[in-house]
């Protein structure tokens, strides 16, 4: 009888095992918080950022000891692991949320009738005054213009790409586009600074930056392109050719019109990433502090660059202005990508 | 080794879907039980149950008890990282580890609950790959990866890497089912060895594989369209395939339907 | 390419002949004055802190893509996914604004602890215990941009490994994290190195939110809690305004062409690792 009672208990014990109770990680945490408030207490630390470092560091210490204590060496390590990938996913969060915060609560201030509607012209940096209503001028005809060129020409090599090339040559271009993609946006602006502007005398303008801009415009545009084309299934296509269809017919009233929703979503957040891009425009477009609606003549201001400008400056106002600038322009950013994404997911909805 | 699985009121539950019912078996150590029946009726579902990996779909459900040598499996406190190591599954398709060596699949299991001495991992290797018929053929290559050996082939290995660790039982999620011919013949031969020493499930879609391979046979079915599945009978093979108790059974088996 | 090239060339060559120093190897950067001008506090920087970001931001990135593809539930998968992706949205002046203004500052307290308990590693000792716009503020912010491309890349890569491995492995008796090990990792591990390549390349290349945060300097400095620093990048966007002669542009131009050049490599070399880990597969 013992034999078997104890045998049973053996058997009991070999698939169960020492298990933490899910509380825990509460107690492990409750228990980190006192710790470092008495540490900070004692040592009179002060600093809401390294409390929650040490508190942290303490939690992950005494949660793994007091696994691996109960639980073993296995176990206490998949806690730990599944531990760190949460510290992962708040450091992620927190710079999002702080740049977001800090720019909103920053930059409302100056967020007025003024700034939108007046110039930097005669207004020293030091002045309370002066807006940025250049600056978005010029950003919105630069990025558009860039829009403008990059899209119909993306559009067509996509295509090329996918329907057409055959071989070497599509390859080589494949390959090319694949370069671009990696190139940094201040060289995009050396090469049309070198070439556009110094080379051939045009001088800075709008257009220059445009030029810039398509660079890195095209690439996405191509590649996203690329990637609604192969989606629209083959099928579609030989129905066309079998109604006695043209390729290039097909193409165009077929194969787009069904990709172009994600065609769209692709445009949209390459234009996001463009509008931000200060670099290239640095170099070719050079900046003005009055209004030019020109792109073709001229320097123009951009927003990002007004806001490098302005934080150069050493005065609050300038700064107050710079903040006010880079709301404004994450507030584009954030929207032309929501739409995007709105876009994206009502294309897939209808499939 | 070898223990005996009892199975009571089990039910399976894939979110508010009710995808198995009321089964109820015993699986004998040392002899092999076929899940038999057609597709949906949830066979793979109570196979995966048995080694508590139905719960790693998120949102599937156990209720009712399965017992290893008279231990409920699913009881609190136990834990499933445990049970799988006692209960063991090759799959349908072969699933090599494929960034690792044969040799580094064989052992992995072992390697995973801690055993570092390199004399027992290589003797461990050895012992699995003749139990699996497969030493002398990648004896010389043990080195090389994984995934560049045939299909049989592989699932042998998988079958190595499932007993080198021990278990008590071994499942078989329909591991012919992806092979040629002459492999699956190479693996029943297998499984008829390997019954000696181990108590197998395997599930199987070929009915004549059930007849050679398997001591007794439980078949599957669905009661009606939108139903859970059911055990609808369970008993020797060669009862089940001569003259089965329920006529759902006999249907199946002759072919008028699944 | 080759005209990109080309025309840089033409451009830096009138520059590269006046230096008055070796370009490659001078410090300072006064074309028009003293005539010398070098890349090699430049290039310094510019690895340095690109090395330090990816130090910084990688494990974070693979963490939090492992987070979202195999820890966290659906329903609250695609949020975060959205919410990394988000943060490449924001464009690098802000980055730089917000770097300068409210990361700078409050990294000190940090730079004073890393400088009082780990000074005696060279990378954290002090020059003259001052602190401030540093590289490690410019790496950090760099680490920043870097994490949503590296974290999204290498989420697409975890999702896609397949399921038959990962039961595989928890039929074994894995734990959660071991069966991330066995299967998602060795899976994803081509992946994830093209991911941090795209990453490395992205902060190499970064101009704006680098010139906010660094105040410039031209010397080689092992100290990364010293402030000061510079990368070529931003070397150009900060000389910019008073580059007005033609050797002055020149020589920006031939700074932009040896950043080019390392963008170009570390692009060739991600490919050639990439193919050769296909190749093992």
């Amino acid at each position: 009888m013992t034999t078997t009672v104890d045998d049973l208990s053996l058997a009991r014990s070999s698939l169960a095992r020492a298990k933490l109770p899910w509380w825990s990680p509460v107690v492990v945490a409750v228990g980190a918080l006192l710790v470092t408030a008495l540490i900070f207490l004692g040592a009179s630390l002060h600093g809401y950022v390294s409390f929650i470092l040490i508190a942290a560091v303490l939690y992950l210490l005494a949660q793994t000891f007091v696994s691996l204590a109960v639980e073993g060496w296995r176990h206490a390590k998949n806690r730990l692991m599944t531990s760190l990938m949460i510290v992962a996913m708040v450091l992620a969060v927190l710079p999002l949320v702080g740049v977001l915060g800090y720019t909103i609560a920053q930059g409302l201030g100056r967020f007025d009738s003024v700034f939108f509607t007046h110039s930097m012209r005669a207004v020293a940096e030091s002045d309370p005054n002066g807006g940025a209503y250049h600056a978005i001028i010029g950003t919105l005809e630069q990025v558009g213009l860039a829009t403008l060129i990059s899209v119909p020409f993306g559009v067509m090599v996509a295509v090329y790409l996918v329907e057409y090339s055959v071989g070497r040559f599509g390859r080589v271009v494949s390959f090319f586009v694949d370069v671009m993609t990696g190139l940094p946006s201040i060289v995009a602006g050396l090469f049309i600074l070198a070439l556009w502007v110094l080379l051939l005398h045009q001088g800075f303008s709008g257009f220059a930056g445009s030029l810039a801009l398509t660079i890195l415009m095209l690439p996405t545009v191509v590649r996203s392109c690329e990637e609604m084309l192969k989606l629209v299934p083959v099928s579609l296509r030989e129905a066309s050719y079998a109604l006695g269809v043209a390729k290039w017919l097909t193409v165009v009233r077929i194969v787009l019109p069904t990709a172009l929703p994600g065609i769209v979503t692709g445009v949209m957040l390459a234009v996001a990433r463009v509008m931000g891009e200060t670099a290239p425009v640095l170099l070719t477009v050079f900046g003005n502090s009055a209004i030019n609606t020109n792109p073709f003549s001229g320097p123009q201001a951009s927003l990002p660059l007004f806001v490098f400008n302005e934080v150069g400056q050493s005065f609050d106002n300038a700064i107050h202005r710079a903040w006010s600038g880079a709301l404004v322009l994450i507030l584009i950013v954030l929207l032309l990508n929501l739409i995007a994404r709105t876009v994206a997911r009502f294309a897939r909805v209808r499939g | 080794m070898a223990k005996r699985l009892d199975v009571k009121d089990l039910n399976l539950f894939y979110g508010k879907f009710h995808a198995v019912a009321d089964v109820n078996l015993a699986v004998p150590p040392r002899s092999v039980t076929a899940f038999i029946g057609p597709s949906g009726c949830g066979k793979s579902t109570v196979l995966r149950s048995l080694n508590r990996m139905h719960e790693v779909t998120p949102g599937a459900r156990v209720e009712g008890k399965v017992t290893l040598d008279g231990e409920d499996i699913y009881a609190s406190g136990v834990d499933p990282v445990v049970v799988r190591k006692t209960i063991g599954m090759v799959f349908q398709r072969p699933n090599p580890f494929p960034t690792m060596s044969i040799r580094d699949n064989v052992i992995a299991g072992l390697r995973l609950s801690g055993t570092r001495d390199r004399k027992t991992l290589d003797e461990v290797a050895e012992r699995a790959l003749r139990a699996a018929n497969l030493w002398e053929e990648v004896r010389s290559r043990l080195g090389k990866p994984g995934g560049g050996l045939s299909g049989g082939q592989q699932q042998r290995l998988c079958i190595a890497r499932a007993i080198a660790v021990r278990p008590d039982v071994l499942l078989m999620d329909e591991p012919c089912s992806a092979l040629d011919p002459i492999s699956t013949l190479a693996i029943e031969d297998l499984i008829g060895e390997l019954k000696k020493d181990y108590t197998i499930v395997i599930v199987t879609h070929n009915m004549q594989q059930a007849a050679r391979v398997s001591d007794q046979t439980a078949f599957f079915n669905l009661k009606g369209a939108g139903q859970p599945g059911h055990l609808i009978e369970i008993d020797d093979t060669e009862k089940i395939f001569s003259n089965p108790g329920q006529k759902a059974t006999e249907d199946y088996i002759s072919g008028r339907f699944g | 390419m080759a005209a990109v090239a080309a025309f840089l060339i033409l451009k830096a060559v009138p520059a590269l002949s006046a230096n008055k120093g070796n370009f490659f190897t001078a410090f300072g950067w006064d074309p028009e004055g003293t005539g010398i001008f070098g890349v090699a506090a430049l290039a310094f920087g510019t690895l340095v802190s690109s090395l330090l970001a990816l130090i910084i931001g990688v494990p974070v990135a693979v963490g939090v893509a492992l987070f979202i593809s195999q820890y966290a539930p659906r329903a609250i998968a695609r949020p975060l996914a959205y919410v990394v992706d988000l943060l490449a949205a924001v464009p690098s002046v802000v980055f730089g604004l917000w770097g300068a203004i409210y990361l700078s500052p409050n990294l000190i307290p940090l730079s004073k602890f890393l400088n009082r308990y780990f000074g005696w590693i060279p990378i954290f000792g002090s020059t003259n215990q001052t602190y401030g716009k540093s590289i490690l503020v410019a790496a950090v912010v760099l680490a920043v941009m870097v994490l949503p491309i590296v974290a999204a890349i290498s989420r697409e890569v975890f999702v896609q490994t397949p399921k038959e491995h990962m039961e595989g492995a928890l039929a074994l008796g894995a734990t959660k994290w071991e069966m991330i090990r066995t299967a998602v990792l060795p899976y994803g591990r081509s992946g994830v190195v093209s991911a941090i390549v795209l990453g490395f390349g992205r902060a190499v290349g970064e101009t704006i939110a680098v010139a906010m945060v660094l105040s410039s300097t031209y010397t080689i400095n092992w100290h990364f809690l010293d402030p000061g620093g510079n990368t070529i990048a931003a070397n150009i966007a900060n000389r910019w305004g008073d580059a007005t002669g033609a050797v002055s542009q020149g020589a920006l131009i031939a700074s932009g062409l040896v950043l080019f050049a390392i963008t170009l490599v570390v692009n060739f070399g991600a490919r050639v690792i990439i193919r050769r880990g296909k190749a093992k597969a």
